[in-house]
Formats: structure tokens, C-alpha cells, sequence
């Protein structure tokens, strides 16, 4: 397929882009080039240019001049968000862009509405959408209100609303970050099947597993430049790597510290029987000091609740927390936090992150009162040691301590909030989704982070659904399924650790003898 | 490139990026913390030249700072609340019924200065009144302190019966009519004055320098994240209620010391709209955790000069309404187009 669309005209062609904001030059001189039935994966790290320049092609930005865009060999006009979708150009952004107290036919016809004499013709809009709705093998009907469906099943309205509208140019970004792998095997199959139908699709994704099983060719960006194309053969991780990173990286999942020996170390937090009566039923496990705890299982599955549960962030009705064998029963976070325990909350920005505080404001959140004067009165010196010693230590990449958090990438943001954890000193830390929005490099670090802290003697607990990395960096793996810790594998348990043995666990499948 | 030069490369370019984006955000900071400053200077001028130069005399300024001080009080209380993402409307209340309280105090022979804490305590009290409602039962602060305003301003009336309470020998009328000679014969500053200058520069140091306020802008800024940093949220918001009372508390008795009297029914009507006024023209936002406190005291300098300025060019009372109302969505607006300019990219 790719032989023959060499000679076939681009559906899209974005030639020379380049975009300037004040004090710092975003995107310099970029190509890109996607064909209709093709689906082009757009690779690069956090910082790269990856949303600035599908902010240009959706119309969001004007790129400098000397940029165009070119659809079917014509150029348009850049900078129109509407004329952009009139061009047959739709964007589906990781955070979905859907009004969650409508209907699903109201969403699709948002801006676009049937009406009659100004009033919106309801029962029009809805048989006017069922046909897209089929198409997409959608489980809920036009007139189901969005706020009731799941995440996969509201980015079903958007891509619906995309080929409503008959999208030429699909681009999604990070669309399966919230997805359980159910989910993601669903989207594929319809991203396969939208290629067939002969749109060009744009996929952004940090998951190389992804990237290979569904582009036809991988563009990279870096800094702000275009590095290359791979196509078809050509896609292999290291090459793609080395593309956005400039440099090899080897060993991808650090995993350094002696597993066995955390394994026979002491026994730091025991978790017993744990349950909030609703989504955890009864789960218990025990952490070693320097051990690396997976924790995977379906989304669902109650993985966050009962690490909410332990941190005491939600009312438990059952259970125990043994922290150094002493039962410790903690009311509300602060008494976790100042017993030693911290949590990494998989929503950085809604929970976790203080957008409008600086890094060093942010950093230091978690330990002002224990540098604090008497009275209170803070400590500014101390608080801006800790924040350059964060900088430093979790290579941050921000010019200065004062930056808002909310301007920087999602990999840089992370950090920022794992630095307020490591600044408590704590002895149990709880990593939920780690990873999640965060680039390979910054990915990279963070591997290297948890790797020395095992090395340190911290227990980690790190909740994750992507299979590879917990795969990768834990000594054992604990699988959940519907609130319940349903096996184990690794370490001592018997079990191989697998993808297959995972899946079968998170699915209630009994596993096969080893 | 060898990975190594690679990092030497990257550090050294960081180094003058730092120092030059230091600078970009001091820049901003500044921009920032000015706020208003230019819109009142620009009022103030030219108030001075329509009012051929009646504005900026010594006895008119006094006059101007007396007005914004009772203001300025209860402006700080509410940046505390606004500075949580919440509301506080129940202040103009709080403060007629301390008022009511404190002259009626005040009238106690031999126990006059009781005035003071006591008006202050029923502030205070009030205001744990709200923060528990608003921090144990979680109800929207718009809908109790909204309830509070019009039950607090029948507390307030049913204290005096409906009926003005004076006291023409009140003990700390001083607080509401004294003033402070900085240079003997040419510069006095009112005593009403000093208490509000020392109310905002408490409030800063609270705000800006303590663990506490350090929670403030958390809790307004993101409350969930708050609440998961180990921020005990419930005692913020308690705090920042309780402290609204207070300084209206505060703010009454700053009102009845000038005034030998108070009144449950008349004072302090529409107080709170003034204070948030000021609040929101000194930059702080609705939805919380963003705002400066020296905003807010500029914001009520703004208020204050406007209110002042109007009279001297002889703008009847309708107007002035009109023309306030206007300046402030005007300022506003003007401060948003500033504030997008150089953020975020």
C-alpha cells in the first residue's frame, strides 16, 4: 500500500511550518505529509511541537508566514477553526471536547443544529446521527445524555461527530490513555476499518506497542523540527527512539535493584482485607522495603479506590493498614503522609497538581509546615533548596523555579508532583498511572527514579495498565479483578510473569499450570 | 554528538534561559502585583484637575482614606474568603449587628471599652456560624452567607428594637475621628487609616508568608489536590469565614466609633457589594486561588476616590451609581486584556 500512495497526491501536506510565541520558537520549518487510507502515527517527545502543530492544522493557531497547508494539492486558509472543518479536518483531543449534560445527537449536531423555526428539531437530530452511530458499532443510542457513557465510549461521540461531518483528516491524540486494553483492541479494530473507508488518520501516542500495530508510517518531531519519516519496514522502536531523543536508549525499563533481596526483606505495609462497600471487596497484600509492587487489572477494577483507601483519602467500612507491624488506623491523608506514606494520583491535573503555583510553590507543598517556622512563618530558603535539589535531581526541564506548572509538558508535570512526594521522605509510595501523558524520556526518568528509590530501601506500589511497564520495572505483580486481588505473579508466586497470565487473571480466567 | 557534550550543551543554554526567564516572571509578577495602581493614579488626576485641584488636599485625602478604611476591613476579610473560590455575602450584616452591640456595650458605665471585643467576638462568632455550615455540611457559600445577610440583619434589628442606639460619650470614639500627626501641623493620618493599612499588612503576611495562607491559595486553587496533599480543608475554609466575621466585626466597630451610633436597619446596607467590588478590581478571581491582598486594598482606594471624586465634580447620587458600576466592569475588562498578554503559551 505504501509503494503505490509514494506516487498518489498527499491528502494533506503541511509544508514550512513554523510558529514563533513570545520568547520561544515552538515549531521551526515543519513537514508533514498524510494520505487518505494511511494511517500516519505522529511521534516526538513531550515539548516537541506535537500539539502545536495539530493546533495550526485545526485552525486553533496561525502558523508564521512562509507556512501552508496543503489539502488535495490546494491550500487553505489557516488560522479558521470552521473553515478547517469544512475542509474535512477533525480533531479528537485526549481531554474530549464533548458537553457532558447533552445527548449524544445534541453533541454531534453542536454548532451545526437541525432547527425549525429556531427550535431544535430533537427527533431530526437523532435520526440523523443513527447512521454514523452504526457504523461505529456504538453500544448507546442518540439520545443517551454523554455524562452517563464511559471515556471509551464518549470518544465513540467524537469520532462519530468527525465522520458526521465527514472528516477527511481524522487526528487523535493519546486516544487510549484512558482505555482498559479491551477498549484499545475496539479502537483499533475501527481505526483499521476508518483507514479502509479511506480517511487519512493522525495518531499521537507515546506507546510504541500502538504505533506498531497500527501505523503505515511514523513521522517524528523533536524540538520543534521535523527529524524524518519511517515507513512500513522501516518501524522499529530503537530507530524511532533515537529519532526523538537523539541519543540510544538502552535497557528501557531500569530494573537494577535486587528484586530477591527486597523480597526477603521486612514486610513494610500490610494491607488486610481492605473494603469501602462498594468498588474494593476485601483486598489484602503485603509490601516489602526495596520491593517494586505491580498492581494491574482491568479499568474497573478498583486499583486507585484501594489505593485511595489506604492513604485514607475515602472512608473505608473494613480493613487494616499494618505500617512496620504496628495497625495504624489514619482518619484523613495528612496522617498517612506524616506516617510515611505517599500517593501519586493518576489525574495530576485535577487532583494533584496546583496549576496556577509555581514549581517550587508545588514542590513544596507536602513539607512547608515541617520547615516552617514557629507560627507557621515560612520557610523561603528552605523552599527554594528543595525546589532547585527537585530540579536537579528529577532533571525538571523548566527554566526557572518560578514557572507555572501549568505551562509546562505533561512529562515535566509529573515530575513536579512525584517531587513532592520524594520531599517527604516517604517510606511507602503509591504511584498510580505514573506514567500517564508523559513522554519516552521523561518516561525513561522516571523508571530510573523508582529504580533508585528501591535501591533506597522505599516500598513502591506502582499501579499501571500499561502492560509492558509493569512488566518491566516490577519485582511482582498483583492483579485485580472486580475488588478483589485475584492472583499474583511473579516473585514467589509460581506464576511466569506474562501478558497472557496477567489478562487471564484481570479477566477471571484461571491461569494455566505453570 | 556524544551524549555527554549533549548535556554540557543543553545545561550551558539552560543557564542564560534561566537568568532570562527569571526575569520574563518577575516581569510579569510585577505586572501583576501593579494591577490597578495605573487606573487609580489616572482617576486620581484626573479628579484633581475637574475638580480644579480640590481632590489632592490634605483634609480631602483624609477624607478619601477614612471613607475606603471601613472598606478596606471588610475587603481584606472577603479576599480571604474569595481567595477559597468562595463567597462571603453576609458582611454589611455582621457588621451592623456587631456595631449594634459594641455601642450598646459601650454604654456599660465603667466598662465602655468593652465595645471593642465585644463587637469583634460577635463577628468572630457569625463568622464560625458560616464556616461551619460551609466546612461540616458542605453548603454552597453563596446560599449561607446569602441566608446570613438577612437573618444577621434581623439579629441586628432585633437588638435595638429597630431603634438607632448612640452613645454620645463613647469611649473609643477616637478610633473613628483621631488622627495620627506623622509631621506635626502639615500631615495627620486618621487612626481609621492605620487600622486598615495594619489589617492588609497582617493579611499579607498571613497570605504570603505562613503555612496557612500558603493552604488558602491551595484550597481555592485546586481542592481535591489539597485535600489528597494532606491540606486539612475543612479548617481553611473555617478559618477564612471566621476571619470574614471578624473583620467585620472589626468594621463595626470602626463604624460606630465614627458615627457615636448604629442603627440595625441602616448600616451597613449593600457593605458586602462594596468589599467584593474591591476584591475583584484588585484582581482576585471568583474561582479561587489567585489574587493579590495589595489589590484589593488598591481596588478599595478606586472605590473610594471614585465615591469621593464624583461628589466634588457635583455628580448627583443617581449617576454616581451608574458611572461606579461602569468603572468597575471597565477596569476589569481592561485588566483581563493585560493579564492574556504575556501568560502562558
Amino acid at each position: 500500500m505504501t509503494e503505490t500512495a509514494k506516487d498518489r497526491q498527499p491528502t494533506l501536506e503541511m509544508r514550512s511550518i513554523s510558529k514563533t510565541f513570545p520568547g520561544v520558537k515552538a515549531l521551526s520549518n515543519v513537514q508533514l505529509r498524510a494520505w487518505s487510507g494511511e494511517v500516519l502515527a505522529l511521534m516526538g517527545e513531550n515539548g516537541a511541537g506535537k500539539s502545536t502543530l495539530m493546533k495550526i492544522l485545526s485552525g486553533a493557531y496561525t502558523a508564521d508566514p512562509g507556512g501552508e497547508i496543503l489539502i488535495d494539492g490546494q491550500a487553505v486558509k489557516m488560522g479558521d477553526p470552521i473553515a478547517a472543518k469544512h475542509q474535512g479536518i477533525a480533531i479528537i483531543y485526549q481531554e474530549l471536547s464533548l458537553a457532558p449534560n447533552l445527548t449524544v445527537a445534541e453533541n454531534i449536531y453542536l454548532g451545526i443544529e437541525l432547527a425549525r423555526r429556531g427550535m431544535v428539531d430533537r427527533k431530526a437530530e437523532a435520526e440523523g446521527c443513527r447512521d454514523v452511530l452504526e457504523r461505529l458499532g456504538a453500544p448507546f443510542g442518540p439520545n443517551t445524555v454523554v455524562s452517563t457513557l464511559s471515556i471509551a465510549e464518549q470518544q465513540l461521540v467524537e469520532i462519530a461527530r468527525a465522520l458526521h461531518v465527514n472528516a477527511k483528516i481524522l487526528v487523535m491524540d493519546e486516544p487510549t490513555t484512558a482505555l482498559s486494553s479491551r477498549e484499545t483492541d475496539k479502537l483499533f479494530a475501527l481505526v483499521k476499518q476508518l483507514r479502509s473507508e479511506g480517511i487519512a488518520i493522525i495518531y499521537i501516542s507515546h506507546r510504541m506497542a500502538e504505533v506498531y500495530e497500527l501505523a503505515d508510517r511514523v513521522s517524528v518531531l523533536r524540538d520543534g523540527s521535523y527529524v524524518g519519516t519511517l515507513v512500513g519496514d522501516e518501524i522499529n522502536a530503537d530507530r524511532l527512539v533515537r529519532m526523538m531523543v537523539g541519543r540510544e536508549l538502552k535497557g528501557f525499563y531500569k530494573h537494577e535493584h535486587d528484586a530477591e533481596q527486597a523480597l526477603a526483606a521486612e514486610v513494610v505495609l500490610e494491607v488486610r482485607d481492605m473494603a469501602d462497600g462498594d468498588m474494593v471487596k476485601g483486598a489484602s497484600f503485603k509490601l516489602h522495603a526495596g520491593e517494586v509492587l505491580g498492581l494491574a487489572g482491568l479499568v474497573g477494577s478498583g486499583r486507585t479506590e484501594l489505593a485511595r483507601l489506604i492513604y485514607a483519602a475515602d472512608p473505608k467500612i473494613r480493613g487494616e493498614v499494618i505500617l512496620d507491624n504496628v495497625p495504624r488506623n489514619f482518619s484523613n491523608p495528612k496522617q498517612a503522609i506524616d506516617a510515611g506514606i505517599a500517593y501519586l494520583t493518576e489525574d495530576r491535573k485535577a487532583q494533584g497538581l496546583f496549576l496556577d503555583m509555581s514549581v517550587k510553590e508545588n514542590v513544596n507543598l507536602g513539607v512547608i509546615d515541617r520547615d516552617a517556622y514557629r507560627f507557621g512563618v515560612l520557610n523561603l530558603a528552605q523552599a527554594a533548596r528543595r525546589a532547585t535539589h527537585a530540579i536537579e535531581a528529577l532533571a525538571i526541564r523548566v527554566a526557572s523555579p518560578l514557572v507555572e506548572v501549568g505551562s509546562l509538558s505533561g512529562g515535566n508535570q509529573q515530575k513536579v508532583l512525584l517531587s513532592r512526594w520524594l520531599e517527604t521522605k516517604p517510606r511507602v509510595l503509591i504511584l498510580d498511572e505514573p506514567t500517564r501523558g508523559v513522554d519516552v524520556g521523561a518516561k525513561q526518568e522516571i523508571y530510573r527514579i523508582i529504580d533508585n528509590l528501591a535501591k533506597a530501601g522505599v516500598a513502591i506500589l506502582v499501579i499501571s495498565s500499561e502492560m509492558p511497564e509493569v512488566m518491566g520495572i516490577a519485582d511482582r505483580i498483583l492483579v485485580m479483578r472486580e475488588g478483589l486481588i485475584e492472583g499474583e505473579v511473579g516473585g514467589h508466586s509460581g506464576n511466569a510473569i506474562t501478558q497472557e497470565n496477567i489478562m487471564a487473571l484481570a479477566s477471571g480466567i484461571a491461569l494455566k499450570a505453570a | 554528538m556524544t551524549e555527554a557534550s549533549m548535556d554540557a550543551k543543553q545545561k550551558f543554554a539552560t543557564q542564560s534561559d534561566k537568568a532570562a526567564a527569571a526575569r520574563k516572571i518577575a516581569i510579569r509578577n510585577t505586572m501583576q502585583a501593579v494591577g490597578m495602581l495605573p487606573v487609580l493614579i489616572i482617576l486620581a488626576v484626573g479628579f484633581h484637575f475637574m475638580t480644579e485641584g480640590r481632590f489632592f488636599t490634605g483634609q480631602n485625602i483624609s477624607i478619601v482614606a477614612q471613607q475606603a478604611a471601613i472598606n478596606t476591613v471588610l475587603a481584606a476579610g472577603m479576599t480571604f474568603v474569595i481567595l477559597t473560590g468562595g463567597i462571603d455575602l453576609s458582611v454589611g450584616s455582621i457588621l451592623a449587628a456587631s456595631a449594634m452591640i459594641g455601642v450598646l456595650a459601650s454604654l456599660i458605665p465603667g466598662w465602655g471599652l468593652l465595645g471593642i471585643p465585644a463587637a469583634m467576638l460577635t463577628g468572630l462568632g457569625f463568622g464560625l456560624i458560616n464556616g461551619m455550615l460551609i466546612a461540616f455540611l458542605k453548603l454552597p457559600p453563596f446560599i449561607v452567607t446569602l441566608g446570613g445577610l438577612t437573618a444577621i440583619r434581623g439579629v441586628a434589628r432585633l437588638i435595638g428594637n429597630d431603634q438607632t442606639v448612640f452613645n454620645p460619650d463613647l469611649p473609643f470614639a477616637w478610633i473613628g475621628n483621631g488622627e495620627v500627626p506623622i509631621i506635626p501641623g502639615m500631615f495627620t493620618v486618621p487612626v481609621l487609616a492605620i487600622i486598615a493599612i495594619a489589617v492588609i499588612l497582617i493579611s499579607w503576611f498571613i497570605l504570603r508568608r505562613t503555612v496557612l495562607g500558603t493552604h488558602i491559595y491551595a484550597v481555592g486553587g485546586n481542592s481535591a489536590a489539597a485535600r489528597l496533599s494532606g491540606i486539612k480543608v475543612w479548617s481553611v475554609l473555617l478559618f477564612v469565614y471566621a476571619t470574614s466575621g471578624l473583620l467585620a466585626g472589626l468594621g463595626g466597630v470602626m463604624s460606630a466609633a465614627r458615627l457615636y451610633a448604629a442603627n440595625g436597619l441602616q448600616l451597613g446596607q449593600a457593605y458586602e457589594l462594596d468589599a467584593i467590588a474591591a476584591v475583584i478590581l484588585g484582581g482576585t478571581s471568583f474561582i479561587g486561588g489567585i489574587g493579590s491582598i495589595w489589590g484589593t486594598l488598591i481596588g478599595a482606594l478606586i472605590i473610594a476616590a471614585l465615591t469621593n471624586g464624583l461628589i466634588l465634580v457635583g455628580v448627583s447620587d443617581i449617576w454616581q451609581f451608574i458611572i461606579k458600576g461602569l468603572v468597575i466592569i471597565g477596569a476589569v475588562t481592561l485588566d483581563r486584556f493585560r493579564t492574556q498578554g504575556g501568560a502562558r503559551t
